[in-house]
């Protein structure tokens, strides 16, 4: 193998090219990216660098990737897998005899009328910079989504005074975490001024020329300055549509090492994914491929891709059992939100310590009465723990 | 062989627990992570650059 190509600037291309070198591989290694920037970490984004506290600077990705040859502003158009190339948008081909995909997600928009101004969205260094510049200390904020990027954002403005209101169709906040978890964080956000608009959806925005507000479909209206929309994220995955891979809800499915599987059910050898364009074989998942949107998640599979593309598929090794389990932080406030397990795959969920004037809280995750999942507020120390039983196989 | 954690940028994430829980804890109110053994033997070398690797804020440094 001597011609890498990774589409994708984020952390799991970055991982995956200094992956490939650590495991001594001296062939070429490009990395397409659309992005301006060389790549950088999102978690900042909606905490540190909003807050000012971080530098765009200070968000680069640690570390080198030595020797990578990077094609920057450049978006990938096509897979041609006959020809083994990659068709850019300025009609550039790019040879591999090894790829990586790894275009991960965008963010949703709002899907009808806006606007010229004012409503935003919150995923790369630009929207971070173009949020933070529409808001002044008089500034109304309405957030729409109240799932994590909504929530941090919503805390991290709380912090500075500014007015924010979030509204959800969902009954409580961060809904994937369940109903008892949910219903603290509201109380938490409330606690520090944020005003909750749940259970109902947006029938529009209000204003020509620049936002004035948000409409409800009950009707409320709601002033606004400035609009987040925070609703979710779709996959970048239409330069691959037609390849003839095998797909799930738009994105790429791969085997547990992360090599690609085509649309008769065969691994591609020479195409690896990792990220949150990619579906893998999850052992909560009843073995269907999960699309796991974490950034541990990304590091994981772009560490292992690298090692296995350099391997035939027969010496690949599959996903190591800690790293397989799902893991996410979140910070607000003094809280650090932290989980562990598939937590999509529970049917209950338990208290098991709870604290509210810490505050601190810690809850378990069960499907049919076997744990798959726990969250902490500030319980570093336990969901640790949970961490290490999750690791280890299911009884059975 | 030596350890340090630049405790600006620690988190406590605790992947290094996972990957190292010899040489790094966590407790439930701390700010920063636990070394617990700050010159290990090279038995613990492996488990020492998985846990650098996973860092999400790279905040260990192993030095020699």
């Amino acid at each position: 193998m001597q011609d890498v190509v990774a589409v994708g600037g984020g952390l799991a291309g970055f991982r995956f090219a200094q992956g490939l070198r650590e495991a001594g591989y001296d062939g070429r290694v490009t990395i397409v990216s659309d992005e301006k920037h060389l790549p950088y970490d999102r978690p900042p984004l909606s905490k540190q660098l909003l807050a000012g506290t971080y530098t765009e600077e200070q968000c680069a990705l640690p570390g080198d990737a030595p020797d990578v040859t990077w094609v920057m502003g450049r978006r990938a158009e096509r897979l041609d897998r006959e020809r083994r190339v990659v068709v850019l948008d300025d009609g550039a081909e790019v040879a591999y005899d090894g790829l990586l995909i790894a275009t991960g997600r965008r963010a949703r928009t709002w899907n009808g009328p806006m606007p010229a101004s004012g409503v935003h969205t919150l995923r790369d260094l630009e929207d971070t910079a173009a949020f933070r510049s529409a808001i002044d200390a008089d500034a109304k904020v309405v957030i729409v989504g109240a799932g994590f990027i909504g929530c941090e954002v919503a805390a991290t403005l709380r912090k500075e005074g500014v007015s924010v209101t979030v509204v959800d169709v969902a009954a409580y906040p961060m809904p994937v975490m369940g109903s008892e978890v949910g219903a603290r964080a509201a109380a938490i956000h409330e606690a520090q001024g944020v005003r909750f608009r749940l259970g109902r959806g947006v029938a529009g925005f209000e204003g020509e020329e620049r936002v004035t507000g948000v409409r409800l479909e009950d009707g409320e209206l709601l002033e606004a300055t400035v609009v987040l929309v925070a609703v979710g994220s779709v996959p970048n995955s239409e330069w691959f549509e037609d390849a003839g891979l095998s797909m799930d809800r738009s994105v790429v499915v791969c085997d547990a090492t992360c090599t690609v599987i085509d649309a008769s059910g065969q691994p591609v050898p020479e195409i690896v994914a990792a990220g949150d364009i990619a579906a893998w074989p999850h052992h909560h998942g009843d073995g269907a491929a999960v699309c796991i949107e974490h950034w541990s998640n990304a590091r994981d599979m772009a560490d292992l891709a690298a090692v296995n593309l350099l391997l035939p598929i027969s010496d690949r090794s599959p996903m190591a059992a800690t790293a397989s389990v799902p893991t996410f932080w979140s910070d607000q406030y003094d809280v650090k939100i932290k989980s562990a397990g598939f937590l999509r795959a529970a049917d209950s969920w338990t208290i098991v310590a709870e604290d509210p004037e810490k505050p601190s809280l810690l809850v378990e995750g069960h499907r049919n009465g076997e744990l798959v999942g726990a969250i902490a507020f500030n319980m570093n120390r336990s969901i640790i723990g949970y961490q290490r039983q999750l690791a280890a196989p299911a009884p059975s | 062989m030596k350890i340090t954690v630049d405790t600006d940028l620690c988190e406590v994430h605790g992947d290094c627990v996972v990957a190292a829980p010899d040489i790094f804890d966590i407790g439930e109110d701390d700010d920063v992570v636990q070394i617990l053994n700050a010159e290990p033997g090279e038995e613990y070398r492996k488990a020492i650059v998985q846990a650098v690797k996973m860092c999400p804020v790279a905040a260990i440094r192993i030095e020699g």
